[in-house]
């Protein structure tokens, strides 16, 4: 793997107003907002796999589309190829950058147009970036990305319409369409959770094949930290809009460092009824983002929690190699 | 000694384009004070299963054939009113899949819990809520939140608010359908801890419906691995996980990936699962099957009891 960086969030922030009415609005000073995303910075190499884990509310689905540029970040910026692309404010210029990161949505079901035909769905990214000439140069770049997810053979999937497919098919079909443009950067958001466990592994078998072959990079974004082991190179572990600890995912996931992300692994149930699990230490659920707790965001369910960790804020730092933890006492 | 005996039942749905065979015989039992774990995949009738043992089902559903007996009592042949008057709620109880987002919004948690209670019980008023905080405790929600409604809760404290329903008539056996699917690991984990210690403290008896093997790795004692429709292998968990016989059972669990141990490849399963309007004959797996010989095509294997007592197998190749 190379140490070029595709892409990298520096100090990503994106915080949701909340709609309130007229008179409480003459009474409160400062509008209340939805930290969803606070103060983000991670960097993704070139053809490497990164994941982001989190329970949802995180923020985690957020940053992946603050990183294509589908919402725009509160402040920070994103940097891709060098290029700094949250300063691009027109949407002509944004577009020939998209033809180069693409986005695989959470669940087939809804974003996939019913009302197209499957070779119009692969096939619109390709007429709207201009990218083929001829209609038989469009129909070859569409019958490629087909047999390039194994719906074999083409012509029988391309006349169909989404309702006529399985949700794994469609799901194949979603990453037909984000890859035929042959993207250097894709965010995939939780790609697999709405498909059955069967077919879970071969639509990942798939995606890992087509990273290879387009040497892309790619952002994973899950709340399952077992899938995130299994896809990823690295994991970044979010907690109520901000980074925990990040790192190489196996070292993470074998010794985690931040007292989330060992609750976070510990939860997770193990298939093998002989091995005991480590109780869950941390009780109750996560505060809400409106109001985040002061100092560290984890203390109000830290087992290990102290003074420090409610009045000062941790900060991201290095500690071992390739291992960054936001803790004050990193176990 | 066996609380519920299900045998040969078989549950279709009618439709325009004739039966789909949800429930095609299946047999299993389910222990005092035993947790049994049905999983599958969507559409492989472990709901339908379920609904079958409490009787709800919907308009278009028969039950064709089979039997349930709890306490030896058939809930097939028996009438509605002595089903609703002494059996569901007071014997069985469920929880039903996405439960917690049922709950009533205009409705604090106290009247929806305690509702159930005086439907079935004659019982005051007072002396439901007073049960109603009990079991609201159990659960672990504390007695004050009793007034809180709904949308006041987060997921967790929401699905306790549910578990703490089926609990309500003191059932002998609760099924909880996908009870933890919507919930965040660390809370599933939580609501987990909770239904196991009931089970301990209440001497209850669980079916655990979910597609996630590993949550009846952690909680069940026998699982039932179904497919289209039909239960495939049936055993100890303990012997299932370690030394499955089906080939689909095999296939079902390496396809889970896992935090712990070394890191391994994830199984697939090629193709798509059965369309159950007319599943293939012979064996239902057999289309997706690498072992699949001439005899899975043409002829359906039954559940047998294999080498090890109480493992059972539906399988010409590697089951008898």
């Amino acid at each position: 793997m190379s140490k070029d960086i595709a892409i990298e969030a520096r100090n990503l922030v994106k915080h949701f107003p909340i709609k309130i009415g007229f008179f409480k609005s003459l009474t409160t000073r400062k509008p209340p907002v939805v930290h969803a995303v606070d103060d983000v910075s991670f960097k993704i190499y070139k053809g490497e796999i990164f994941g982001l884990v989190g329970e949802s509310g995180c923020g985690k689905t957020t940053t992946g589309r603050l990183l294509i540029n589908l919402a725009e970040p509160t402040s920070g910026e994103v940097s891709f190829n060098g290029v700094n692309i949250t300063a691009i404010s027109q949407e002509r210029k944004m577009r020939k950058l998209r033809s180069k990161m693409q986005i695989i949505f959470q669940d087939p079901y809804e974003s996939l147009n019913p009302r197209m035909g499957i070779f119009d769905i692969i096939a619109e990214p390709l007429r709207l970036q201009k990218i083929t000439k001829t209609s038989e140069e469009l129909r070859e770049r569409v019958v490629e990305a087909l047999e390039d997810l194994d719906l074999a053979p083409p012509e029988e999937f391309m006349y169909r319409f989404p309702h006529e497919l399985s949700g794994g098919q469609r799901q194949r079909i979603a990453i037909a369409r984000a890859f035929v443009l042959r993207p250097e950067f894709l965010v995939a958001d939780e790609p697999v959770s709405m498909l059955d466990v069967s077919i879970r592994s071969e639509v990942l078998k798939l995606l890992l094949t087509l990273i290879e072959k387009f040497h892309s990079s790619f952002l994973y974004i899950t709340h399952d930290v077992a899938l995130a082991r299994h896809m990823c190179d690295r994991v970044a572990v979010m907690y109520l809009g901000k980074i925990v600890e990040m790192g190489a995912t196996e070292g993470l996931i074998r010794k985690p460092s931040h007292p989330y992300t060992e609750a976070l692994i510990a939860a997770v149930p193990v298939p093998d009824p002989t091995s005991r699990r480590i109780e869950v230490t941390i009780k109750g659920e996560v505060p809400s983002a409106i109001n985040p707790p002061p100092g560290c965001r984890f203390h109000t369910r830290c087992p290990y929690a102290k003074k420090i960790c409610m009045t000062e804020e941790p900060k991201l730092q290095e500690i071992g190699k390739d291992r960054q933890v936001a803790c004050h006492f990193p176990l | 000694m066996s609380l519920l005996v299900v045998e040969n039942l078989k549950m279709y749905y009618k439709t325009l384009r004739g039966y789909v065979k949800a429930v095609d015989d299946v047999t299993f039992d389910v222990g005092k004070k035993e947790a049994v774990g049905l999983a599958g995949e969507s559409g492989c009738g472990k709901t339908s299963t379920a609904l079958a043992i409490i009787r709800l089902l919907p308009w278009n559903a028969e039950i064709i054939g089979g039997s349930i007996r709890l306490d030896g009592i058939d809930l097939v042949k028996i009438g509605g009113k002595q089903l609703r008057k002494e059996i569901r709620w007071k014997k069985i109880s469920m929880i039903f899949q996405g439960a917690m987002n049922a709950l009533h919004p205009i409705y604090n948690i106290g009247q929806q819990v305690s509702e159930g209670i005086l439907a079935h019980e004659n019982v005051s008023k007072k002396e439901a809520l007073e049960r109603t905080s009990k079991l609201l405790e159990l659960v672990g929600i504390e007695e004050e939140k009793i007034n809180r409604y709904p949308h006041e809760l987060s997921g967790g404290m929401k699905q306790r608010v549910v578990t703490a329903m089926a609990l309500a008539c003191n059932p002998a056996l609760v099924i909880a359908d996908e009870p933890t699917t919507a919930l965040d690991v660390i809370v599933q984990a939580q609501v987990l801890n909770v239904m196991k210690e009931l089970q301990k403290k209440l001497d209850l008896s669980w079916i655990l419906i979910t597609h996630d093997l590993s949550l009846i790795a952690e909680t069940c004692h026998k699982t039932a691995i179904m497919y289209a429709g039909k239960i495939v292998e049936y055993g100890d968990v303990v012997k299932i996980f370690k030394d499955p016989i089906h080939p689909y059972t095999r296939k079902l669990i390496t396809a889970f990936p896992s935090v712990v141990g070394s890191k391994s490849e994830m199984a697939s399963i090629r193709g798509f699962p059965p369309d159950l309007l007319s599943p293939p004959k012979g064996c239902r797996f057999h289309p997706r099957c690498d072992d699949a010989k001439e005899i899975c095509r043409t002829e359906e294997p039954p559940l047998e009891e294999g080498k090890t007592k109480g493992h059972y197998t539906a399988c010409h190749l590697y089951g008898g």
